[in-house]
């Protein structure tokens, strides 16, 4: 199959056994873990031009390309990944991995306690971001990367992104945090809880050991999704894809509970898709990951000593009609960095949808990264 | 490239090594990537336009956009060593307001803005026009500039406000200096530039 232009073409994920054992924050140690990767483009020959993608919420390890030659779906932010694209993999190395607790492959609930020999299912322990980072800071050693030209993610990426160049100073060139936000909201955190508290309600839940029972708990995490997709998009986005529309024709309230409305139709969609490709407790830990990041904490609540710990160079971006992580929390990131004297670019893009934004190819989004990562290839020498 | 406009260098002559610095509406960085070069400093620039904020990306300049009308609110009490801003306060919705909060966030302000006391601007006016001059080619209507003032006003609001002229640059239009501007500088200076500081 020829590839299209721009496209990375057919991908294979790789398993990487990491034998390193990892202290949780928890206070949990694994001995040992596995990440599904997929990685993208040339390592050079001075191993300088590596970029880590981080993803967000429900995202995995297949960030670009496709899996097979009739497969329709590329990966989820195959807009920005590819030869010729802003994160350019002619030029880039790229990894993206599945992070640990993920169900796309890595060590997560949804594999065997190889202690026990029973599926991880609710035992797997809950995971922070910095857990995150140390777990790919192991990857990285693995890879034989000392230091990222560049860790990029957005949302819950963004925030792995703001974690790396804290607590792996030396090992970060340049920061790209993308609709993230220093620590979430008491409003974000509400609708986190409700997402957990659907899942956690389900009939087919079973305490988390749904598998066990050959059950699923797919009504919560349909509902759960169905809640993150309000939260994804705008009013005014919303009001322009959908409006008020009926879907049968004739105009005519029907006067029962079946899909309607546009917009719902739309949401129970974006749910059933997700149960098919997602696991609830993944759903639960992710939230909570999300609920629990705040790297000012340590530092007395001060962003700006946290980020005096950063030798990185930052980009950071946000969507103006985000709402879930609004430019306002980007500007926080911001004057937190100009407080500590880091170097940081910010852009506020234009923006339709919301916090989807992240995944779209704006003009404007696209040429900033086009130019910011342009001057680190050449600073890397790729 | 073209070389650095000559008010920009006369600015960087007025900053110190190695001091930090917020450029307001900062356009392409050109300032900041001179100051950069030639004093080490450690720059910001404000800006709002989109096309800008790119450019400044891809010359590597730190660049946070922003809309200078909403304030720096942002900013923290003498942040910066030097607040400077050119060819933007004639444009802004209350220049006063902005003055003082760069004076707040900076320990010393450089402000450029065309004098609207020129002889060329008077003889319009009498005329019975408003001025469309080399230095202010835009039509009324069209114009960016809403708050343009002369040298006199200038002073008149630092005097009100009391804050201190450091040093003060009168330039025409093609940012030289000359013997007409030093005897009748509100006629014939298109070009000035202040380095402000608050009450001490």
């Amino acid at each position: 199959m020829a590839v299209a232009e721009g496209s990375v073409g057919v991908v294979t994920p790789q398993k990487i056994v990491i034998d390193a054992s990892l202290l949780l924050a928890c206070g949990q140690q694994l001995n040992g873990f596995e990440l599904m990767i997929e990685t993208y483009g040339e390592l050079n020959a001075a191993r300088s031009n590596a970029v880590l993608i981080c993803h967000a919420l429900s995202g995995d390890h297949h960030a670009a390309g496709f899996h097979s030659a009739d497969d329709r779906k590329p990966g989820w932010w195959d807009s920005a990944i590819g030869p010729g694209k802003p994160i350019d993999t002619s030029k880039f190395f790229v990894v993206c991995l599945n992070n640990l607790g993920g169900c796309r492959g890595s060590t997560g609930p949804t594999t065997v306690n190889p202690e026990t020999g029973a599926l991880w299912g609710p035992d797997f322990p809950i995971v922070t971001v910095r857990d995150w980072v140390a777990s790919q800071a192991l990857l990285a050693d693995r890879l034989g990367i000392d230091a990222w030209a560049a860790v990029i993610g957005g949302s819950l990426g963004g925030m792995q992104v703001m974690q790396w160049t804290i607590d792996c100073p030396t090992r970060v060139r340049h920061a790209l945090v993308i609709a993230a936000a220093p620590r979430i909201s008491a409003q974000n955190i509400a609708f986190n809880e409700i997402a957990r508290q659907a899942i956690l309600s389900d009939p087919e839940f079973h305490g988390g050991r749904y598998i066990e029972a050959q059950a699923r708990p797919e009504r919560g995490l349909k509902l759960a999704r169905m809640l993150g997709h309000i939260t994804y998009l705008s009013d005014t986005a919303m009001r322009a894809r959908f409006g008020r529309i009926l879907r049968d024709g004739d105009g005519q309230y029907n006067f029962n509970y079946d899909v309607e409305f546009e917009v719902e139709s739309y949401l129970r969609h974006q749910g059933n898709s997700f149960v098919d490709r997602f696991d609830g407790n993944t759903y639960l830990l992710m939230t909570k990951a999300l609920d629990y990041f705040d790297p000012a904490r340590e530092f007395g609540d001060d962003l700006a000593a946290a980020f005096r710990q950063a030798t990185a160079k930052f980009l950071v971006i946000s969507f103006s009609v985000d709402w879930r992580f609004s430019p306002a929390r980007s500007r926080e990131i911001v004057n937190a960095l100009i407080a500590a004297g880091r170097d940081v670019s910010y852009a506020r893009i234009d923006s339709q949808l919301g916090h989807d934004d992240f995944l779209m190819p704006i003009p404007q989004y696209h040429a900033v990264l086009r130019h910011y990562l342009d001057r680190v290839a050449t600073e890397v020498g790729s | 490239m073209s070389a650095l406009r000559p008010d920009l260098a006369l600015i960087s002559g007025w900053i110190a090594p190695g001091s930090r610095i917020l450029d307001l509406g900062c356009g392409d960085g050109a300032l900041l990537a001179h100051l950069a070069q030639t004093r080490q400093v450690h720059g910001y620039g404000l800006e709002i336009d989109d096309d800008n904020v790119a450019a400044c990306v891809a010359a590597g300049i730190n660049v946070i956009q922003a809309d200078v009308d909403d304030g720096l609110t942002e900013f923290a009490d003498s942040s910066f060593d030097y607040v400077v801003m050119t060819q933007a306060l004639q444009a802004l919705v209350r220049p006063d307001l902005v003055l003082a909060e760069m004076l707040r966030v900076g320990r010393e302000v450089i402000v450029t803005f065309p004098n609207f006391g020129h002889w060329r601007v008077r003889k319009a006016l009498i005329g019975g026009h408003m001025p469309q001059t080399p230095a202010l080619p835009a039509q009324w209507f069209d114009t960016e500039n809403i708050h343009l003032c002369t040298l006199a006003d200038f002073d008149a609001l630092c005097r009100a406000s009391r804050w201190q002229v450091l040093e003060r640059a009168l330039l025409d239009r093609r940012h030289r200096t000359g013997t007409s501007i030093r005897i009748a500088p509100n006629l014939f200076c298109e070009i000035a530039l202040y380095k402000l500081r608050r009450p001490g």
